[in-house]
């Protein structure tokens, strides 16, 4: 592939990595691209924490006596992995990484809308996530990640309102980010960039950011006045004082459900980038993937009310968020049609971010159906609070965003470092993590069901089969999940280069060298075509700036 | 029945369990259907057309809408009948039962469970009941949110400090099943733990018998009823215009707000802690609160006492 076949006249011009190599030129950058990676370290740092408490949590549960952590202790980790994997993972994760670096880059601009913003997004995300290790340190709390009232104003040990004040930081990040991400969808597409022409990737990250910016007040308004009851004494949530405790739930779900979707719709995203790139072949129903995500994003604020249906709550409410919780599954449901059907008529390679995408779909799934099992209220008579929850929620959460994440930093490793990574061993990674984590997490699908309650550090005798089973799991699993960190942090050193456009995809983002310059694109790129022209007869396809290209020879990719 | 032939399935001691059963085992046939599905059309796509088979590829055409016209119609339906049957179930569980046969009132604490007969007997960790009868269950926590569960009953309800929570079980099967807190209350939350015995109607009698209760519950409340005063506006000789309790509970009460509502265990409780919420219309606002004086199973003994001025008066 030319110079010229990429738009760029002469000499390629430096990289954005190459541009400046001082720490400052890195902590004070506004290029999306720098704040991206900023992101990367520090949530994997958060990442690899949340992990090892997880590992610490399956060692205790190998054991029906519990013995070798104290209650205290252990009630301290799982609080601990619960915040640090939703806030300081799982909900920056794809939308902060991948979608600082490449929403930009999709859409033909040369920056987000707001670049401070972003810069001072990542600041607070970085003094939000010192208070959280500073958390750590002092020892945690034992509220769970729920925070529930009033065990967490008057009752807990620890730090609660030192958690409280991490998370409650974490979401002006959250905010910051979100409406840099809606405007800049609005204002900076590419001339010719329509709405129905964008990726799906940045739908969801558009949909993700909707979300984010209405859900999280809410969260941030629940902590305060929990902190305001604290301190106060003013009667809000406890019933001592004359609160309510279901109020707490309330307020508290309104964030914390559509917080699932801020985590599984820009997975979603992810994964329709994935299968239809090795696929060779355009997505099917791309409108109604538009739609469907649009819809859940919209229906997902209504269905909070389904973690309460033992809570007391009337009946009629009750039946209400059943019946939404049945109907928000529906888009999510042609999600999973339309992605299988994409494989119909196509040209399929199994590198490993398509494993790690075909891995997404199966866990995504059996999560989805198992959520359908829970939405069902009289079956979450038994299953609510039982392991049956923490495995469909895993399976959506981790199963589901994890690998996507993992998928799709493989698939845009190339273009994020401008290095190949060794594929044989993603592929290893890939298989693994599919295998590790449905042996940690089908086991307790059975727990739940025999009755096994969450936030136990000690358990019947006849249930340590199936926990042993799980435990065993998680063993390949953090396996799985370390060897990326080794083989692509070897890549950075060691890598072939990759050229601007190794899979042969049809995104903008492909359109200039790898590692992109500074400014994205020498010149602003002018798009005319759908996204996903790929032709399943050849491999060939075109890009959206209407270019078009014969298959890649993928190297040792399709070795 | 499941659990006789499946090393994964809990034990079934109760109607409720039964039914819970069948409509999962029936939504576990669909879900392994639909997954098998899935699974199924991925693994046929994924090795018909890898990219070295030979087979046949056409120009990929804008697919037609039927399709996903078709699966959104259908997961639709399919999902709105799981719903109904889920809803339907549900709406029969955990509606307060209209007629039982005995009550049972539960304080959970950190980290016990306190179980108080109408008979006066009291237990600790521990629910003695007669198999074959309705039993109305009332809960209180008298300190974080608990949850009641009994998985052989596949039935749990939470227990909310502030408010009484009622539901209904009925055992089907003698035996001994374990009863667990399923929400998170704190250190020993895996310790609150109990059991359910399930007995016949003999055994249950002899063991009522055997517990050497002196006093009823309402005779105890009785006693309190007296002793916190309350016996000085509420009876029907007092100075003091209040209202007279006889044939209260279970009666529609009329506030000084215009609301009416039946006057259930919740009502009286509130009545009680917060009396400023909900004053009766024509009564003076002279009922002091008594919030942080009366213990959770003080509140139940006095709570039976009032129902049983009621069950007196009733044909």
């Amino acid at each position: 592939m030319s110079a010229v076949d990429i738009g760029m006249a002469g000499a390629v011009p430096r990289s954005y990595l190459g541009e400046e190599y001082t720490l400052a030129s890195w902590l004070f950058t506004r290029d999306h691209k720098r704040i991206a990676i900023l992101f990367f370290v520090s949530i994997t740092v958060f990442f690899f924490i949340g992990g090892f408490a997880a590992a610490l949590i399956r060692l205790q549960l190998l054991n029906p006596a519990g013995t070798l952590f104290q209650p205290e202790v252990y009630n301290r980790l799982f609080t601990m992995h619960g915040i640090v994997m939703v806030w300081f993972f799982l909900i920056p994760s794809i939308p902060a990484t991948l979608g600082n670096f490449l929403l930009p880059l999709q859409i033909g601009a040369r920056d987000l809308a707001f670049p401070r913003l972003n810069l001072f997004s990542w600041s607070l995300f970085t003094f939000s996530g010192l208070w959280a290790i500073y958390f750590i340190f002092i020892g945690g709390n034992d509220t769970g990640w729920t925070f529930y009232e009033p065990y967490s104003s008057n009752f807990a040990n620890g730090h609660v309102i030192v958690a409280a004040v991490a998370v409650f930081i974490n979401g002006f990040s959250t905010i910051a980010t979100a409406l840099n991400f809606v405007v800049s969808t609005h204002r900076l597409r590419a001339p010719g960039m329509t709405w129905f022409r964008l990726p799906l990737f940045v739908w969801a990250i558009y949909a993700t950011s909707i979300v984010m910016l209405l859900a999280t007040p809410v969260l941030a308004m629940t902590l305060a006045l929990v902190a305001i009851e604290r301190f106060w004494g003013v009667g809000i949530f406890n019933p001592v004082l004359g609160g309510d405790p279901i109020l707490f739930q309330h307020m508290f779900w309104f964030y914390s459900h559509p917080a699932v979707y801020i985590m599984i719709l820009p997975a979603m995203g992810v994964v329709s980038e994935l299968v239809t790139c090795f696929a060779r072949c355009p997505i099917f129903g791309y409108k109604g993937m538009c739609y469907a995500l649009i819809s859940i994003a919209i229906i997902g604020f209504f269905v909070w009310g389904h973690h309460m249906f033992t809570a007391g709550i009337s009946l009629t409410s009750a039946v209400f968020f059943s019946l939404m919780s049945f109907i928000v599954a529906v888009p999510s449901a042609i999600k999973v049609f339309n992605w299988t059907a994409t494989l119909h008529n196509s040209r399929i390679s199994f590198d490993a971010p398509m494993l790690y995408a075909l891995g997404f779909v199966g866990l995504f799934t059996i999560g989805g159906l198992t959520g359908l099992i829970l939405a069902t209220l009289s079956a979450d008579i038994h299953l609510q609070d039982t392991y049956f929850v923490i495995a469909h929620f895993h399976f959506i959460m981790v199963g589901g965003t994890v690998s996507a994440y993992f998928g799709g930093l493989h698939y845009w490793w190339p273009k994020i470092t401008g290095k190949r990574y060794p594929e044989m061993w993603a592929r290893y990674a890939a298989i693994l993590t599919f295998v590790g984590f449905n042996f940690t997490f089908l086991p307790q699908f059975i727990l739940g069901y025999l009755g096994m309650p969450r936030r136990y550090y000690t358990y019947a005798p006849d249930l340590q089969t199936w926990n042993v089973l799980s435990s065993a799991g998680a063993s390949i699993l953090a396996v799985a999940y370390a060897l990326p960190l080794i083989y692509l942090g070897w890549s950075l050193f060691h890598g072939k280069r990759a050229g601007p456009n190794p899979w042969g995809a049809t995104g903008l983002e492909w359109r200039t060298s790898s590692p992109p310059p500074k400014q994205n694109f020498p010149r602003t790129p002018v798009v005319t075509e759908l996204p996903y022209r790929y032709d399943p007869r050849d491999g060939s396809y075109t890009t959206q700036d209407g270019v078009h290209f014969a298959e890649p020879t993928l190297g040792e990719a399709s070795v | 029945m499941a659990h006789v032939w499946l090393p994964f399935w809990p034990k079934n001691a109760a109607l409720s369990a039964s039914l819970i059963d069948l409509i999962d085992i029936g939504e576990f046939c669909l879900v392994l259907l639909i997954l098998s599905f899935v699974f199924g059309m991925m693994l046929v796509f994924c090795l018909k057309y890898r990219r070295g088979s030979g087979a046949a590829r056409h120009l990929p055409n804008p697919k037609s809408w039927h399709w996903e016209i078709g699966w959104t119609a259908a997961t639709l339906v399919a999902f709105l009948v799981l719903f109904v049957i889920g809803a339907k179930a549900y709406l029969f569980l955990y509606k307060p039962p209209a007629h039982y046969q005995l009550e049972l009132y539960v304080v959970g604490k950190q980290w016990m469970w306190k179980i108080q007969h109408p008979g006066g007997q009291r237990e600790i960790d521990a629910v003695h009941i007669p198999v074959n009868r309705v039993i109305k269950v009332i809960l209180a926590s008298q300190d974080v949110i608990h949850s009641f569960y009994v998985p052989a009953f596949r039935l749990k309800h939470d227990v909310v400090p502030g408010q009484f929570e009622t539901f209904w079980f009925e055992a089907d099967r003698t035996g001994s099943y374990p009863l667990e807190c399923s929400e998170f209350c704190g250190v020993e939350h895996a310790h609150m733990i109990g059991t359910v015995t399930v007995m016949s109607d003999s055994g249950y009698a002899r063991w009522l018998a055997d517990q050497g209760a002196t006093e009823s519950l309402a005779q105890q409340g009785f006693g309190l009823f007296r002793r916190y005063g309350c016996s000085g506006c509420h009876d029907p000789a007092s100075t003091v215009h209040a209202p007279l309790l006889d044939g209260l509970f279970g009666s529609v009460v009329h506030l000084a707000d215009g609301r009416s509502m039946v006057a259930d265990e919740r009502y009286i409780r509130d009545c009680i802690l917060l009396p400023a919420t909900q004053r009766v219309a024509g009564y003076p606002p002279v009922m002091p609160s008594f919030q942080g004086q009366l213990s959770e199973e003080d509140l139940v003994r006095i709570l039976a006492y009032i129902k049983s001025l009621s069950a007196r008066h009733s044909p």
